[in-house]
């Protein structure tokens, strides 16, 4: 009953939206808004298991004074200071005056800008790495990530400007940005939604069922 | 139909005296002259009315008049549409009315059509009943959808040529010509959206390989499936952690339960953890969803009693740190940094954050497996990771290291697809190129 009664759920759901794609009468043109909205209050319920489940680790952490113990502290304090204000605010806590406006644009912005911005590092020393030229593989991407940025900038223009329309690094850029790129990206996405149905056809007729946590 | 309508300079209304009192002679006398009087006022008005209706040519949209507005010249009024058609709009849930018509005569460039205004009237007896406009077309339009219709009802529509003489943003004047009335018309729900044929082609077809693929598979047939050389570095990359001693971190990505990605993220976090118990080898599994945690905990606890390790599982293996994406990428950041795992998996939908969890994995010194089918995602993990499993290799993952015959036929099945789609575009671009048929067509799908 534990495995049968979810396959059962997932076989009924599942094959009801494939056969909604194709009818557009009621109830069928409603479903997915339904499952959308009771997808969003059972998310809603499960962020307190999660709210639950983060406390509970940290708190363990800081009393049984476990290996970086601290952040853990910081972790407790932030979720606590933050509730605390947001409900004390009242239904109005996402005002412009408001204690907890105040500490959502002086401490949470900076730090979520912050790790975005370390994405530009990341880049640069992952670029660095890839545009090796190890093999044939390598060489190729390393001379079409080249000529892309050369053509993307003034410098480039500058460079092929004496060249015919058409034939400068600009022209070139957009060249491999459209055609060789576009034909890759258009292969994978093919591959992808073969994918996607040949696994959500594995989970409608019950063959996976790794997701309930195995056979 | 053309029309002229009264407007607001020519509507006074005069109210007619009381005639009161007793009918004495003068009195009867004074009435003489008063009827006198009031016929002959009204026969002036009534021909003045009749002159100015004859000078005009009916349709002047008074409707829409402002009080600065002059009536049109003569030759400004647009001849109407010649034909007009209501009928219920094909393929959608009801509610639609999709009305067309033929272009005025007088619709081309520098004609006398600026637009169409479109007329709605709900049947009443089987007659329009009050019109209003439902809808606005630029000159050279034929066609409008009333989206705003209910089912039950009858309606009728009708198309007004527009001409106008816009000054100063205001209009001066505007000349219309009416359609004939179309109708009466009922907007219904369909049961099949004939667009989507080509998609349920495409679908049988594809079910129906997966369909035998997985019977051939079942019936003992060797299939032959090549080597993901990604999957094949998971017990290497799980035998690492071992020899190491450190931990394995699996991140299923920052979607939650409704993404195919994460669904599938989970189903080799299965296999993995199967592997990681039977190595004794501790994976930690931090995720960004409560219903992903809920679902992996679940997934990784049964993972560990199928290798007969119930004990060794633990409720804080898999743990919730945040639903926002950079808090998550952060707090992974810093326990890489701190626990140098041996192992990292990234399997399921990732965004921004994707390079910088690889990044410090790579810095960590972690032997890095990622999957995802996010495109704009795959050149980072390429870059960053050991080994990346490109869109499809994510689907088919768990069919690959589960090796089971059911699983891995419909992987055939897949394949076999993918054959056919190739087959189409080099169909497509023979036929494309030859000018025999616009072989797009057949692939473009109705939204």
């Amino acid at each position: 009953m534990r495995r049968a009664v979810p396959l059962v759920i997932t076989t009924i759901v599942g094959a009801t939206f494939v056969i909604r794609y194709f009818i557009p009468h009621y109830p069928f043109n409603r479903l997915n808004d339904w499952f959308s909205d009771w997808f969003a209050i059972v998310a809603a319920c499960a962020i307190v298991l999660g709210a639950l489940n983060l406390m509970r680790i940290s708190i363990q952490k800081v009393v049984r004074g476990k290996p970086a113990w601290g952040y853990s502290l910081v972790t407790i304090v932030a979720f606590l200071l933050i509730t605390i204000v947001g409900l004390a605010a009242g239904r109005e806590y996402r005002g412009p005056d408001t204690a907890f406006s105040w500490l959502y644009n002086n401490t949470y912005s900076p730090l979520s800008s912050s790790m975005f911005a370390i994405l530009a590092f990341f880049v640069a020393s992952a670029s660095y790495r890839a545009f090796r030229a190890r093999n044939l593989e390598a060489t190729l991407l390393l001379l079409a990530a080249f000529f892309v940025m050369l053509g993307r900038v003034p410098v480039g223009y500058v460079l092929s400007s004496f060249m015919p329309d058409g034939y400068r690094l600009t022209d070139l850029a957009v060249w491999i940005m459209n055609v060789p790129n576009t034909a890759g990206q258009r292969a994978i996405m093919i591959g992808i939604a073969l994918g996607i149905v040949s696994t959500s056809v594995r989970v409608i007729v019950g063959i996976e069922r790794t997701y309930l946590g195995g056979d | 139909m053309a029309s002229r309508e009264p407007t607001s300079d020519d509507a006074r209304v005069r109210k007619a005296p009381v005639i009161s009192g007793s009918r004495t002679a003068l009195d009867r006398s004074r009435l003489g002259l008063s009827v006198a009087l009031y016929v002959t006022v009204f026969l002036f008005l009534t021909r003045a009315s009749l002159s100015v209706a004859q000078a005009q040519p009916p349709g002047v949209d008074t409707a829409s008049l402002s009080p600065t507005d002059s009536i049109a010249p003569p030759d400004a009024y647009p001849r109407p549409v010649p034909s007009v058609t209501a009928a219920d709009a094909p393929n959608d849930n009801g509610g639609s009315v999709d009305v067309t018509w033929e272009k005025s005569p007088d619709d081309a460039d520098g004609g006398k059509v600026r637009r169409y205004k479109i007329m709605r009237a709900e049947a009443v007896g089987g007659r329009p009943g009050e019109w209003t406009e439902v809808g606005d077309a630029t000159a050279g339009a034929t066609r409008l959808t009333d989206g705003n219709t209910q089912d039950d009802r009858d309606y009728f529509y009708k198309v007004v040529a527009v001409n106008s003489l816009i000054e100063n943003g205001a209009a001066r004047w505007r000349a219309v010509a009416e359609s004939m009335v179309a109708g009466p018309v009922r907007s219904k729900a369909q049961w099949f959206d004939l667009r989507r044929v080509n998609a349920l082609v495409g679908v049988t077809l594809l079910c129906s390989l997966l369909g035998y693929f997985i019977t051939r598979a079942r019936s003992g047939k060797a299939l032959f499936i090549r080597k993901i050389a990604g999957l094949e570095a998971v017990d290497e990359a799980v035998g690492r952690a071992t020899e190491m001693g450190r931990k394995i971190y699996y991140i299923p990505g920052i979607s939650d339960m409704d993404n195919m990605q994460t669904i599938a993220g989970l189903t080799i976090l299965g296999r993995v953890a199967e592997v990681a118990a039977t190595h004794d080898t501790w994976l930690e599994v931090p995720v960004c969803r409560s219903m992903v945690m809920v679902t992996a905990k679940e997934v990784v606890k049964e993972a560990y009693s199928k290798v007969g390790r119930p004990d060794a599982f633990h409720e804080d293996q898999v743990h919730y740190l945040t639903d926002d994406q950079f808090g998550y990428a952060a707090a992974i950041d810093g326990m890489v940094m701190r626990e140098k795992p041996a192992t990292m998996f990234y399997m399921g939908e990732f965004f921004a954050e994707s390079l910088i969890l690889s990044e410090t994995g790579n810095a960590a010194g972690a032997i890095q497996i990622a999957g995802t089918a996010a495109p704009a995602q795959l050149p980072f993990f390429i870059a960053a990771c050991d080994y990346t499993l490109i869109g499809e290799e994510l689907f088919a993952a768990s069919a690959y290291l589960s090796k089971e015959p059911k699983l891995l036929g419909s992987l055939k099945g897949q394949d076999m697809g993918k054959a056919l789609v190739l087959v189409a575009i080099l169909a497509g671009i023979i036929l494309e190129s030859l000018g025999v048929v616009d072989f797009s067509t057949f692939f473009s799908i109705g939204e």
